[in-house]
């Protein structure tokens, strides 16, 4: 379970001076549900997560994963959390199997347990045929692969995804779009970012429009059309951030 | 403090550095290459050009001398130099190096010498140049035998001794015991080189670690993952600092093996009495004590390396914050092997030229305990409040997601 209240970032630039990135979003993504935040570059999805994966410290506000709070709690947090995002590139010089490894000693696995887990994971994304091979040898789709192992290989209750497809061709994007399925499926918690509205309708639950930090609408697609009397949600996003 | 967090990434970053062939070449290659090149190498050169050099037979240009036809067809005799036409530009010749040097001879000078009269010969010659010192040289010993020559022909014709003109001979003898020479002559290279390898091996896996992984996009990986971040940076630290350490340790092994054979090859070159002269020896526990002396320093390198890097948004960017870093040690670095740079209290507190200094020291056998403690104990005071800072760093948003 993932609960926010009066989420808040401010950044500050010497250039710019103070920046609020996020302005008080409240959400809250229960089990087996997935929470979608859906805005425009810059709109404050990435600092969102950031925050919910506790790489960034909220400012204001507060928020639980998995039951523990981001501030105060933030390894315990990160034990029950996978993210993935475009930006959390491999290592290109270890090798699939190395890459899923480090990151399970990392989250306390011992080595039989990891070995087990990964066998799992390698059997079912079929990635035996590279699981030797550099990362930086594997073709994007087989990278977007390891990067799911490596966020699967503890069994986290709670995923967490920033605009995961951006940048992928199909294929890699259908992969993605399917492992998200899946860890609801399971029961997971799950949260992802796009401003891609096609995927959101496919793949969210429930939907939050934010935009210039703020979260402005929040509601399944059903809510959501029935509320700005609009069926594209293309043109409802529209409709909430400009009025 | 959990030192298996610790560990699991130290031992994934050993990996991933020993796969890097930048960090493999800056720890590995450069360190075992360098001294062997730099001693080895760079003697046999110099041996080369000066060998040349002296089988060479300089052209000399005689000015004058036209009414003293004794001494120039001895000069003409001479085997160790070619005369050539005198000519009145023979200071743009020497400058240009169509003639080694020029010796000007004043007018009446055989009549000066047989009647007794003081005269000045002038020598020309290229201050700096080899070829021309050499060939100064050579005109130097021809006029100082000819000197000697006429001193024994006039004390001859006065039914005289030689020893009247030189009543005792002056010898020297070395009582210092070989390895104190040698630290003597070799004892501000060797820390030197230490120091300046010591920081060389730290610099590209400290890069590689922070900024190449900011570059990468691994960072935000890691930070996602549960080790904390102080596990993370004191994981990536003693990285950076095994690279270090690896560097200077492979650079003192190469040393210890370059200096063997570099002896090796001085004493077969040195005719017998310059052969047993040579009493070139490396005292171990010295060169053991230096890279004593230098741990701290590593220490202070790679976390300051590991500081600097992380502010930087990519590897190029770090590169150009940590390349003028490198004058910054070489300065002190050098100036420990000026003379008259002598080790006290106040120079004690300088990192660098203060280990360089009691380095230096320690080469030649002499232990000043005092100040080794001092130096020690300041290097360790600076090498941890430069990890502090990079601890500290490693907890600040705007440095790890500067954009």
């Amino acid at each position: 379970m993932i609960e926010t209240r009066q989420l808040g970032k401010l950044f500050h630039d010497k250039k710019r001076g103070e920046i609020r990135a996020v302005d008080g979003v409240t959400f809250r993504c229960e089990p087996g549900r997935i929470y979608g935040l859906l805005g425009a570059n810059g709109a404050g999805k990435t600092t969102t997560l950031r925050m919910l994966a506790t790489i960034l410290e909220p400012t204001e506000g507060s928020a639980t994963v998995a039951g523990f709070d981001v501030a105060t709690q933030a390894e315990e947090v990160r034990r029950h959390v996978g993210f993935l995002s475009t930006a959390t590139a491999l290592y290109a010089r270890l090798t699939a199997e190395e890459v899923v490894r480090y990151f399970g000693q990392l989250h306390g696995m011992d080595d039989s347990a990891i070995s087990q887990r990964m066998d799992a994971i390698f059997a079912r994304l079929e990635m035996n045929e590279f699981r030797d091979r550099r990362c930086d040898k594997l073709s994007t789709g087989m990278k977007q692969k390891v990067s799911i192992a490596r966020t699967l290989i503890h069994d986290p209750s709670v995923m967490i995804f920033d605009e995961p497809t951006l940048g992928l061709d199909v294929m890699a994007a259908r992969t993605i779009i399917g492992f998200i399925r899946e860890c609801r499926d399971q029961g997971k918690t799950v949260v992802f970012s796009t401003h891609v509205m096609s995927e959101a309708e496919k793949l969210c639950d429930i939907i939050g429009i934010i935009d210039k930090g703020r979260l402005l609408a929040e509601g399944s697609l059903d809510e959501l059309r029935s509320r700005y009397r609009q069926t594209d949600l293309e043109e409802i996003f529209v409709q909430v951030v400009e009025s | 403090m959990s030192l298996r967090n610790i560990g699991v990434v130290y031992r994934k970053e050993l990996k991933d550095s020993l796969r890097d062939r930048r960090t493999v070449i800056s720890m590995i290659v450069v360190p075992i290459l360098v001294m062997p090149l730099l001693t080895i190498g760079m003697g046999a050169l110099m041996a080369d050009i000066i060998g040349k050099a002296k089988q060479q037979v300089p052209r000399v240009m005689v000015l004058g001398g036209g009414d003293s036809p004794q001494v120039t067809s001895q000069l003409a005799a001479a085997k160790d130099i070619e005369i050539v036409p005198a000519r009145p530009d023979y200071a743009d010749e020497i400058s240009n190096k169509q003639i080694r040097a020029a010796v000007e001879i004043p007018p009446g000078f055989d009549a000066a010498v047989q009647s007794g009269q003081q005269v000045t010969v002038k020598i020309y010659d290229y201050e700096g140049d080899l070829n021309s010192e050499l060939a100064a040289k050579n005109l130097h010993k021809f006029f100082g035998d000819y000197s000697d020559a006429t001193v024994r022909k006039r004390l001859e014709s006065r039914n005289l001794p030689d020893s009247l003109i030189t009543p005792f001979d002056i010898t020297e003898q070395n009582v210092a015991a070989p390895e104190k020479v040698t630290g003597a002559i070799i004892g501000g290279f060797v820390p030197y080189i230490v120091i300046l390898l010591c920081m060389m091996g730290a610099m590209y896996p400290a890069i590689d670690l922070t900024a190449g992984e900011k570059e990468r996009g691994t960072m935000e990986t890691i930070l996602s993952s549960p080790v904390s971040r102080l596990h993370l940076v004191i994981g990536k630290f003693l990285m950076v600092l095994t690279a270090s350490l690896a560097s200077a340790a492979l650079a003192v092994t190469s040393m210890g093996v370059s200096f063997g054979i570099g002896k090796h090859m001085l004493m077969s070159m040195a005719s017998g009495s310059d052969a047993n002269a040579l009493q070139l020896t490396v005292n171990f526990k010295s060169v053991l004590a230096v890279f004593g002396m230098v741990l701290p320093l590593a220490v202070l390198f790679s976390a300051a390396l590991l500081a600097i890097s992380l502010h930087a948004k990519s590897y190029k960017e770090a590169q150009s914050y940590i390349s003028p870093l490198t004058i910054v040690v070489i300065l002190p670095a050098v100036a420990s092997v000026l003379p008259g740079v002598e080790m006290n209290a106040h120079l004690a507190l300088i990192p660098i030229l203060s280990t360089s200094l009691i380095s230096k020291e320690i080469m030649t056998g002499t232990y000043h305990w005092k100040y080794i403690a001092l130096i020690f104990a300041s290097s360790c005071v600076y090498a941890a409040a430069a990890l502090g800072i990079a601890v500290k760093l490693f907890q600040r948003e705007d440095v790890l997601f500067r954009t």
